[in-house]
Formats: C-alpha cells, sequence, structure tokens
C-alpha cells in the first residue's frame, strides 16, 4: 500500500483555508488543521460580550470548517510570541495596524516547526495570488516561501499552477493536475467551488480574519500606544479595545465605558483590576479607567459617566468611585452636558 | 481513569478551547475533565471541538454565574 501523505493546514475559518483543505482531502491526503490565535482573531469575541448580538448563534468559524472537512484542529496560543510581529513588522502594516505579510510568514514558520514535530510532510494554505494588497500579492508569495523556511513544502492548492512546482507536486504526492490557477480579487471561483463541494453558510469576513484591519480597532491600538510611550500590550489591553465607548479627556487616562449591559457584565471581571466608576442614583454604565488618573481625574470622569446615565438631564448624579486596592467612596456631581464631552476624547 | 477540573472563567473563546485541549492533551483515554467557564461562547465551541477530535461530552450545566462542561477523553 502506498504512503498516505500528511499536510497541516492552516484554518483562519474563512472561505479559502476551507477549499485548500477539501481539495487536498479530495487527492487522498491526511489533512489536519491549525489555527493560530493572536488575540486579535475575529471570532466570537465580540459577539460573545455584547448582548445585543446574541441572538445569533456564536460559532468558532476555524472549528466550524474542521467540522465541514471532518478534520481534527489544533488551536494554538501565540499571543505572547505575536506581540513582535505586530509592534515590530519588517515589512510594514497594510491599511491599519494589519502587519499581513510578517504574520504569514510567522504562521507558515510555526506550522513548519508544528509538521516537523508531528511528522507531517508538508504545509498548505489558502493563500491565492494577487487576492489581498500586502499579503498575496504576486511578488510576495516566494517572500512567505522563503522567509518562513518552509521552502517547496508549502503548498497552496487553489493557485498552485501559477506558482512553481513545490515537493509535494515534484514527488506526486499530489496531483498538481487537479490544483487550481485562482487568481486576483474576483471571489467568483471560490463560490462556485464551494457549492461543487456543498459548503453553505461559510463565513466571509469582510475586512479579514482579524481585528487589525478595523479601522477603529487600530485607531484605538494606536492611541493606547502614544498614552503610554511604549508599543506594548497585554491580552487584557486588547481585549478591553474590542468593547465599550473610549473617551481620553486627558492624555493620561481614559475611560471605557460600557454600551449595554453584557459589555458591563464583562468589564466586572476587570473591577479588580482597574480603578472604575458606577453610578449609584440612576442606571447607568459601568466604567473602567484606564491610566493613572488621580482624586480629582476621577469626580471628573465621574460627570463624564453620568452623562452616559439615565440622570444626564439631572443636577445631580450619585456615583461610586473604586480606586485599585482601596474602599469605595461616593460623590454627588453635575453631569457633563453634551457639548462638555467633547468630540475629540472619542477614541 | 481519573476525574481532572479545569478553571477557565472570565476567559474568553477562544481561550478556555484551547486551554481544554491543552489539559485533554496530556490526559489519558477513559479520563474526565470538568471546565468550568463564564464565556457562552464555550456552549458551541467546546462540543464542536470533542467532535472534531473525538472526545465525547457527558453533561452541561449551566447556573448563575458559570457553565460546567464534562467531558471523557478519547485518545
Ligand atoms: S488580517 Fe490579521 S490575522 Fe490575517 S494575515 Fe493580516 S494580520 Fe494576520
Amino acid at each position: 500500500m502506498s504512503k498516505q501523505y500528511k499536510a497541516a493546514a492552516l484554518i483562519s475559518g474563512g472561505l479559502d483555508s476551507l477549499l485548500a483543505a477539501k481539495v487536498m482531502l479530495e487527492q487522498g491526503i491526511h489533512v489536519e488543521g491549525i489555527n493560530f490565535f493572536t488575540g486579535f482573531c475575529v471570532e466570537g469575541h465580540t459577539a460573545a460580550i455584547r448582548k445585543k448580538h446574541q441572538d445569533k448563534p456564536k460559532r468558532n468559524n476555524a472549528l466550524w470548517s474542521a467540522e465541514q472537512l471532518g478534520i481534527k484542529l489544533h488551536i494554538i496560543d501565540i499571543v505572547e510570541e505575536y506581540k513582535d510581529v505586530l509592534i515590530n513588522p519588517k515589512h510594514g502594516y497594510g491599511a491599519n495596524m494589519n502587519p499581513c505579510l510578517d504574520c504569514k510568514i510567522f504562521m507558515v514558520k510555526k506550522a513548519k516547526q508544528w509538521i516537523e514535530e508531528n511528522d507531517f510532510d508538508f504545509i498548505i494554505t489558502g493563500e491565492v495570488m494577487g487576492q489581498r494588497p500586502m499579503s498575496q500579492r504576486k511578488e510576495v508569495m516566494p517572500v512567505v516561501v522563503n522567509e518562513s523556511g518552509a521552502g517547496d513544502i508549502l503548498l497552496r492548492p487553489l493557485c498552485a499552477k501559477n506558482l512553481p512546482k513545490t515537493r509535494p507536486e515534484i514527488e506526486g504526492w499530489v496531483d498538481r493536475d487537479k490544483l487550481l490557477a485562482f487568481h486576483g480579487r474576483n471571489r467568483k471561483p471560490q463560490m462556485a467551488l464551494a457549492k461543487e463541494f456543498g459548503f453553505e453558510d461559510y463565513a466571509a469576513p469582510a475586512g479579514g480574519c482579524c481585528f487589525l484591519t478595523d479601522e477603529n480597532y487600530a485607531t484605538k491600538l494606536v492611541d493606547l500606544w502614544q498614552a503610554r510611550s511604549t508599543r506594548d500590550y497585554e491580552m487584557d489591553d486588547i481585549m478591553l479595545l474590542k468593547i465599550g465607548r473610549h473617551l481620553r479627556p486627558k492624555p493620561y487616562f481614559k475611560l471605557i465605558i460600557g454600551r449595554e449591559e453584557g459589555e458591563n457584565k464583562f468589564m466586572q471581571g476587570y473591577s479588580k483590576l482597574y480603578s472604575h466608576i458606577k453610578t449609584v442614583s440612576h442606571a447607568g454604565p459601568l466604567c473602567l479607567i484606564d491610566g493613572p488618573a488621580d482624586k480629582a481625574d476621577l469626580e471628573y470622569a465621574a460627570q463624564i459617566v453620568a452623562r452616559y446615565s439615565q440622570g444626564k438631564n439631572q443636577d445631580a448624579v450619585t456615583l461610586s468611585i473604586s480606586r485599585v486596592g482601596e474602599e469605595p467612596y461616593e460623590v454627588t456631581v453635575k453631569p457633563l452636558t453634551a457639548d462638555e464631552v467633547k468630540q475629540e476624547w472619542h477614541v | 481513569m481519573s476525574e481532572h477540573s479545569l478553571d477557565a472563567r472570565r476567559l474568553l473563546c477562544p481561550m478556555p478551547v484551547i486551554r481544554t485541549q491543552n489539559k485533554v492533551n496530556e490526559l489519558l483515554n477513559g479520563d474526565t475533565l470538568v471546565v468550568t467557564c463564564t464565556d457562552p461562547g464555550v456552549i458551541n465551541d467546546i462540543p464542536a471541538w470533542c467532535r472534531i477530535n473525538g472526545h465525547e461530552i457527558i453533561g452541561t450545566e449551566q447556573n448563575d454565574d458559570d457553565i460546567i462542561i464534562k467531558i471523557k477523553v478519547k485518545h
């Protein structure tokens, strides 16, 4: 019996990686999926936090893809190592804070390490030449091959026919004739192939696979770095950038104000780590304070929070202020008026 | 065959899934793992991960604060 070759497929949860893996399965290759968690992945998070999305079923698209394919999926936490990719990308950023090319190189490099440890033969990705402006341009396809160290064991089944032959093709592990020649931004060939394979209800994220492609998110990240005078972050920071209203009335502190019950509940989990403000006399949001705010700053912040409470048009609103490690105390303040909450504070 | 537990409270998906996966990989066939979580996303994600990887869900409970999922490890 001939050997069954084994491929590790990078599964993002999008259509392309789903199709690429399916093309390999059709050729009798043993495929297992790898999904990297950078901390910025779009999967689930905000939908899980915000109540208003709770009518929609929450699913992790990478797990969903693996289930459709009938393959195992290994989810790998790369949060710590990814910091260097994001903070110092050799090839720079895309339209927002997305270091897509460095990200691809890093993920393929990690996949190579994984296949060596797990005795797999090659790596596949769902890349399509010319599809994305930064990481999938024709000129950069070999950059990923070379800089990741994967060399000729990186196969892109969806556009392989446009690229030089890889080892799996040369050695006959896979049949190059049955690989594809997709290119460019037109998604119709992928959609037709999905139909042929019977895939429905697949995920089609608009911007990309992570929050770093999102303009609002990228603005908040840059603001955080500027305020702290350092380009660093912790997991808690990147989670909190995804939720709430962020207002920075002074350069050294900002308010994160819950927009609805689900966010308030989630933010409650951070109340031991951050100073926070909560309305007492009226219904209102929970607000976390990020940065070294002093007593006067916190009272000013309380006036801002009061603006977002049911008491916004009253003369006096009572709030509770809790500083980390101290007993909470109450203050009664006049809410700021709509005009006093400056537009430029909104991050 | 032994029973193990994992505290994945306050973690957001997919972190509870990753922690579950890493813990299950250390366990033996027939062991059970009780995972306690707070992110409602796990109600879909942990069973999906178990289906894909061949492990069995033997119970799911939910109270006001926590979601508790019991898994039988099958290697
Ligand atoms: S969108 Fe995000 S996860 Fe996807 S390649 Fe770009 S940086 Fe990486």
